[in-house]
């Protein structure tokens, strides 16, 4: 496993508030390959953003990374300064949010703000830089970009901005992209088009991606792998075939079960019961287990670590320990 | 022709979107309107769910909101029951006004933070004078119940609820009149998958028991396979088709539809090549001459360019669109 692009390890990040310290990501692992799709699936509140979020030193205070690491090619970036920091972020990791409105500034041309960004990474005289922006818009899909590029945000379409904010994301070659909800505010004509785009993209480059969503249809159409959080916690990691096709996790299953789809028909969905806690209320041993069907005792006593299924397949259920449900009972005893 | 609950014929609606006078005085402008919904026509049979899909900016929405009464009409008819809509007044449209209600997209903007719970789900009862005294709050427990809810909430406020939760409340509220008909405007689009299932699955089970007509709007063509019965599926404020339920997915006629289902992200990972779409959505302020989807159009004849189709029959609906006339022909 040395040979990841990015490494999460235990990563543990904590919320102080007056009435104690809430965890909202608990304990976290996983491996970006280079190159590699990884997508984050969960609900709201199941610390997909914040994982993301933390991996690029972007965490709103008081929230604050409590344990674990965060190694980039092998190199610590989690306890980097400021300044440090700043350098990797925009440089090699790159970052495309939810709201495109709201990630480019309405007060400077996409001109200003892609040439500003290139050459702070990048050794390059205006002129340059701005030949370099032209064919990065170009490259995602602006029409007439020579022409376009002195417009401000307002005047491209929902679509074209979140084009924009890729171009801007790419334009420092980055050897990750942390795309947080790329297309959730998009409509699914387009959110097809920028989900090809990105992925186009960055298997050009040769740019691993963390492609974080709700949505696991585009999960489906665009991972290589995907990891599935539940209350901060990993519940299961694996191909994203396997993971799709044949959920191991019951939330996972659960989960798949719950979507409508446009080619099965069943009479009902498959519901899971209850609401995810809050971070307050996490219950003792499985974050799951009251709204799972097939806890036992011992969900509701220990909490289950990811348990290898091989062929890169990870899910933490205590349902797949047959080996260490023995060896729990015997250090008991 | 009696067993349609809800007809609506040539319904249109212009938004003024001009600048103020003064402005179009010194800069010499002309007002401008935006046509949301234009010359649209449907029924909706007694029992069945309808369901509108389209893009943002289709006029889904404003269709809901004309339905209910919030928004009036530029131009068409909305019949209820044999009942138009447009001109009644007084008592009898009190009374019409009890048979439909809405379920709002929003449940965190839609109840009122300030009342509780009880209150919210007993007000149209009191609106419509239909129940007094400890028969208000027996039938808000007993409502409660129905949507899964226990009937001790009725005292807490909103902000207590999860969003799933307060879809529910907003079920039940829109329940306690006891409506017939009932428009879903987007109902799960702000809900978790997992709590989606609930609702959706809720819904369902109360068309069943109490024989609900619904008009659901989506966005998201995967909830609407599994809720209607029939679809219609609108672009730029025209209706372009309208199919029976499944059909629509197994045999889209209209370009449109078939390029809105190919961009739907593939589950099933069928591995199938996506024909990739083309353009967006124009501008609704100065749409495209003729047909409103020919620049995206991959049929598109010089003809599309000039004249606006009108809608023909098709084997599983119909649908406005001068390629299947000549398919047929």
């Amino acid at each position: 496993m040395t040979d990841a692009l990015l490494s999460v390890r235990n990563l543990r990040v904590e919320f102080p508030t007056r009435r104690g310290i809430l965890t909202a990501i608990d304990d976290v692992s996983f491996d970006i390959m280079p190159g590699e799709v990884l997508g984050v699936v969960g609900e709201s509140g199941a610390g997909k953003s914040l994982t993301g979020a933390a991996i690029i030193g972007l965490l709103e205070p008081p929230g604050r990374i409590a344990g674990g690491e965060i190694l980039l090619k092998g190199q610590r970036i989690d306890d980097l300064d400021a300044e440090s920091m700043r350098r990797i972020r925009g440089k090699r990791i790159g970052m495309v949010f939810q709201d495109p409105l709201t990630s480019l500034n309405p007060l400077y041309t996409v001109a200003q703000q892609l040439i500003e960004t290139i050459r702070t990474h990048a050794d390059l005289s205006e002129a340059e830089a701005r030949a370099r922006a032209i064919a990065l818009l170009d490259r995602v899909g602006i029409p007439a970009a020579a022409r376009r590029i002195d417009d401000y945000p307002h005047h491209f379409s929902g679509g074209m901005r979140q084009r924009v904010v890729i171009a801007l994301a790419l334009c420092a070659e980055p050897e990750l992209v942390i795309a947080d909800e790329p297309t959730t505010a998009l409509d699914v004509s387009v959110q097809s088009q920028i989900i090809d785009l990105i992925k186009e993209i960055c298997a050009e480059r040769g740019a691993a991606v963390m492609l974080i969503t709700h949505d696991m249809g585009v999960i489906a159409e665009t991972a290589d792998r995907v990891a599935v959080l539940y209350a901060g916690r990993l519940a299961e990691i694996g191909p994203v075939r396997e993971v799709i096709t044949a959920a191991e996790h019951p939330y996972t299953a659960g989960l798949m079960g719950s979507i409508p789809t446009l080619t099965q028909d069943n009479a009902r969905l498959v519901q899971i019961p209850g609401a995810m806690p809050r971070l307050n209320a996490i219950p003792q041993g499985c974050a799951f287990n009251p709204r799972c069907e097939r806890a036992f005792d011992r969900c509701f006593r220990d909490r289950p670590d990811p348990i290898d299924r091989g062929d890169g397949r990870k899910v933490a259920c205590w349902l797949y320990d047959a080996a260490g449900v023995a060896a729990k009972e015997k250090a008991d005893v | 022709m009696s067993d349609a609950l809800l007809k609506i014929e040539h319904l249109t609606r212009y938004f003024d979107v001009s600048k103020p006078w003064l402005n179009r005085v010194l800069e010499r402008e002309e007002k401008q309107f935006l046509t949301a919904v234009a010359d649209v026509s449907f029924e909706i049979k007694r029992g069945e769910t309808f369901a509108l899909v389209g893009e943002s900016g289709s006029g889904k929405s404003t269709i809901a909101k004309m339905v209910v009464g919030l928004l009036g009409a530029s131009g068409g008819t909305i019949e209820f029951d044999g009942h138009r809509m447009t001109g009644t007044a007084g008592a009898e449209m009190r009374d019409l006004r009890r048979r439909f209600q809405m379920i709002f997209q929003d449940p965190f903007a839609s109840l009122n933070p300030r009342w509780r719970v009880g209150d919210i789900i007993a007000e149209p009862i009191h609106t419509f004078g239909l129940l007094k005294g400890a028969d208000v709050s027996n039938r808000v427990g007993e409502l409660l119940d129905t949507v899964g809810l226990s009937a001790r909430d009725a005292e807490k406020f909103p902000h207590e609820f999860s969003g799933g939760q307060r879809q529910r409340i907003a079920i039940a509220r829109a329940l306690s009149s006891k409506p017939e008909f009932i428009v879903c405007d987007e109902p799960t689009s702000a809900l978790d998958v997992s709590v989606q299932a609930q609702i959706l699955n809720l819904m369902k089970d109360l068309q069943d028991e109490m024989g609900l007509t619904y008009l659901f709007i989506s966005h998201d063509l995967s909830v609407v396979r599994h809720m209607a019965n029939r679809i219609g599926v609108l672009y730029l404020g025209r209706l372009v088709e309208v199919a029976d339920g499944k059909r629509l997915f197994t045999d889209p006629q209209h370009p449109y539809t078939r390029m809105l289902l190919d961009a739907v992200p593939d589950l099933a990972l069928s591995g199938r090549r996506r024909k990739p779409v083309e353009g967006e959505i124009p501008n609704p302020i100065n749409p495209p001459p003729g047909c409103a989807f020919h620049p995206r159009c991959p049929l598109a004849m010089p003809r599309c360019k000039v004249d606006a189709p009108v809608p023909v029959q098709t084997a599983t609906g119909y649908a406005a669109c001068f390629a299947l006339e000549t398919q047929t022909a």
